[in-house]
């Protein structure tokens, strides 16, 4: 089982994409790194999450 | 890059500015080790924004002696942006680049200032920030954030990057605090008050945020001098 954010997760077999869609999460206002290694946004629907994998997924908001 | 203030003659600067380069030094908190003082005078920082959290970091860095500062905004004065930003009335019409410069050099005229006037994309975001060890996020809008921090994270391997996320409205400022999400990536602020619903952007918490994101830096700084 993969684990986001520390916790373990559900994911595995999930793009990055549809993980993303289905926590919630607006991929313009993310960033997302995978096994210590950012992965672009252009990669999102092709970055399938695996059952090892350790993903950190940052949400932002507005205001600066 | 549009422009380098930098002064290379001393001797002609001392005639140029009320103050020489050697009694603005006295400015720069003496109950420090001078080692932190040319740690910081060494240091090269960026900062990508120039509003709320950009200008506020700017002043802060250079009010703390910060050798070299590279800040870009593509955007010019508003008085929308009195509320919170460190320019004033004088400024307003101005390019945010030349109002900083401006306000940096009444701080200190000898730091090296370099600008750039452009919007900051994912096309050229590597090649403006890549040379720069440490850089600011302080963009307003939670889709530039990601984009510019996924773009350097990912293509500027020797840069660490301090960005700001949530420190709208007025909740209680204790909420924003910082924190090493990534190897190479702090975030500051509250991660969660976004704009909108009645809420907007005031000074106070906007200040904590450019705080955090400015006392990050001189942590940073000092931790590659080897001093922290």
């Amino acid at each position: 089982m993969a684990k986001i954010n520390g916790e373990t997760v559900e994911a595995d077999g999930m793009t990055v994409e549809a993980y993303l869609e289905s926590a919630g999460f607006d991929p313009a206002r993310v960033v997302v790194e995978r096994n210590l290694e950012i992965v672009p946004k252009s990669e999102y629907a092709e970055t399938v999450i695996l059952a090892e994998d350790l993903l950190e997924i940052l949400c932002f908001v507005g205001g600066g | 890059m549009d422009a380098i203030a930098s002064v290379q003659d001393e001797a002609a600067a001392s005639r140029e500015f009320p103050i020489s380069k050697q009694e603005l030094d006295r400015a720069f908190d003496a109950r420090f080790p001078a080692s932190i003082a040319e740690a910081l005078r060494n240091a090269r920082v960026a900062i990508a924004g120039l509003g709320g959290l950009g200008s506020n970091i700017a002043v802060m860095l250079a009010r703390s002696g910060v050798g070299q500062l590279f800040l870009v905004d593509f955007d010019t004065v508003d008085t929308t942006n009195l509320n919170r930003q460190a320019y004033g009335i004088s400024h307003l019409g101005m390019p945010k680049t030349q109002a900083i410069r401006k306000i940096l050099a009444d701080i200190n005229p000898y730091l090296d200032i370099r600008t750039e006037q452009v919007r900051v994309t994912e096309e050229n975001a590597a090649k403006l920030f890549s040379d720069w060890p440490i850089l600011c996020e302080a963009f307003d809008k939670p889709d530039q954030k990601s984009m510019l921090i996924s773009t350097v994270l990912a293509q500027c391997p020797a840069t660490t990057m301090v960005s700001g996320n949530g420190m709208a409205g007025y909740a209680e400022a204790n909420g924003i605090r910082t924190e090493q999400r990534l190897e190479r990536l702090y975030v500051c602020g509250d991660q969660s008050t976004d704009v909108g619903n009645g809420i907007g952007l005031m000074a106070p918490r906007v200040a904590v945020c450019a705080g955090h994101e400015a006392n990050t830096v001189v942590r940073l700084i000092l931790r590659q001098a080897g001093i922290l």
